[in-house]
């Protein structure tokens, strides 16, 4: 019993240093500039059609909630308004996150692990090349980079979704529907809200990229690796966003 | 530079390494000179890939020392160990290509980031590498588009791209048919006459061994129980030498 927690102390006081360690040499120069690109690429621009779809899915579905809660107050004037606030204050920032979280989480603890059972980390330092810059850096900058951008995706298309359920049933025009969307919204709505997902980015790329590296145990290890890259990257991200809602909050008081 | 030749290639100093509770190198001391070839021989498990590792700085020991070209390479920084390793070229045992690039691209890799070559250089020097080993026709395909023998002489094409002092290579004819494995002996052999590349070799196959080594190391157990030239290993007054140099049917 004392030495589970003993080990699991140590294991999170090693992802800690992990976790500094990138901090420090993302900032450091130099930086592995095209590898990052690509990363951009592989993370960010492949994870679009993902994203782009399910936010029109949860839009057209949260749509159909407001609708049924606002039309028992004959509220349903409120709704495009109602949608936009919930999808970019929480809704857009917290799924595009979890979502990725699996996407992003998987592929690079499943990416890194086999990479580092088969040695080839080993063969990127030993032709001289920093494996911890050239493979760890360049995601998490990669992530922290593209969360935002996706979030605002998913925002984007979710308001698509409510805008085509609400023209079903209405014939709501196009114009209309998003100027009563985006009038209430403010900069304290969008901003804080989207931002707070390069904190999501960091820990979804830092947490695989260190389950990752740390494989062992040959193909079994890679799966656990991948798996746990998603379970441990979810639970940590629902952590992190309590904390960042409560300090958004506390700049930003309704 | 009379000191500078007479500094080793690679020198370990009583290498110590354990892994949990087994000690996989004990006390290990070996001393390489500039332009050797050595071969070290032994059974599975005796510690001989972790002794490359340690000369390319992989893995730190628990205690010994590790001089390259008269540097010390265990307690140096990230830009110093860069620095040696850019001078050792290692094989590794299942070659450890990078799979998301092409076989060609593999061995361009340590030009694109330690030169300044063109891209049409680069290319160019990675085709004529491939065409060494035999596999000039394979740039574009992918490594897991290669077989096991393949992909190690692709390996040790990228191991000698940056033109290394130093050679360590892990079982380079293993799983290799007698023609292929005849060649990459060959070229070992002519690497270390015409270039002076000091070699460092691991293998189990004594035909090559003898081809290859000026010298043959036999580690057991952690320790270096017999060193010396083909016909002294021959003679060796331990059974365990004299039978493992005959297995192959050559006595």
């Amino acid at each position: 019993m004392g030495r589970t927690v003993i080990t699991f102390l140590e294991g999170v006081g090693d992802a800690s240093r992990f976790a500094a360690r990138v901090v420090v040499e993302s900032i450091r120069p130099p930086y592995e500039f095209r590898e990052m690109v690509r990363q951009l690429f592989e993370l960010g621009v492949r994870s679009v059609p993902l994203i782009a779809a399910a936010g029109f899915a949860i839009g057209v579905v949260l749509s159909m909630h407001t609708r049924a809660s606002l039309a028992r107050f004959g509220a349903e004037a409120l709704i495009p308004a109602g949608l936009a606030i919930a999808l970019v204050r929480e809704t857009g920032p917290l799924t595009a996150g979890l979502l990725l979280s699996g996407r992003i989480g998987a592929g690079i603890g499943a990416e890194l692990g086999a990479m580092k059972v088969t040695e080839q980390i080993d063969a990127l330092e030993a032709v001289a090349v920093d494996s911890f810059r050239y493979l760890v850096v360049t995601r998490v900058v990669a992530c922290v980079i593209a969360l935002p951008l996706l979030t605002t995706v998913m925002n984007f298309t979710g308001m698509l979704g409510g805008f085509t359920a609400e023209t079903v049933i209405t014939g709501m025009p196009f114009q209309t529907y998003f100027q009563q969307a985006f009038t209430p919204i403010e900069f304290s709505d969008l901003i804080p809200a989207t931002l707070k997902t390069t904190v999501f980015g960091f820990i979804i790329a830092t947490t695989a990229s260190y389950l990752g590296i740390n494989t062992s145990r040959g193909t079994e290890g890679v799966g656990q690796a991948s798996t746990r890259s998603v379970v441990l990257a979810s639970m940590l991200l629902i952590g992190a966003n309590v904390l960042l809602v409560r300090l958004i909050f506390f700049f930003y008081p309704q | 530079m009379a000191t500078e030749a007479a500094t080793p290639a690679v020198e370990l100093r009583h290498l110590t390494k354990s892994f949990g509770t087994l000690r996989v190198l004990d006390d290990v001391c070996l001393t390489v000179p500039r332009g050797r070839a050595v071969c070290i021989l032994g059974r599975s498990g005796t510690g001989k890939s972790v002794t490359l590792k340690h000369i390319i700085g992989l893995m730190k020991p628990d205690a010994g020392s590790v001089f390259v070209e008269g540097e010390e390479i265990t307690s140096m920084g990230a830009r110093d160990i860069a620095r040696v390793r850019q001078r050792i070229g290692l094989l590794f045992q299942n070659a450890a290509l990078f799979d998301s690039i092409s076989v060609g691209e593999n061995v361009a890799f340590p030009l694109r980031r330690h030169t300044r070559l063109s891209d049409r250089e680069i290319r160019d020097r990675a085709q004529h590498l491939l065409s060494q080993v035999s596999l000039a026709n394979e740039y574009d395909k992918m490594p897991a588009d290669l077989s096991g023998g393949m992909k190690k002489r692709a390996g040790l094409a990228r191991a000698l791209a940056l033109e290394p002092a130093i050679v360590l290579a892990d079982e380079p004819s293993a799983g290799l048919d007698p023609i292929t494995a005849a060649e990459i002996d060959q070229l070992l052999v002519e690497l270390n006459d015409r270039s002076g590349t000091t070699l460092i070799v691991v293998t189990h196959n004594i035909p090559s061994a003898r081809v290859i080594g000026d010298e043959l190391v036999f580690l057991h157990e952690g320790r270096v129980i017999a060193q010396g030239g083909a016909e002294e290993l021959d003679r060796s007054d331990i059974p365990l030498v004299r039978q493992f140099m005959r297995s192959e049917g050559s006595g």
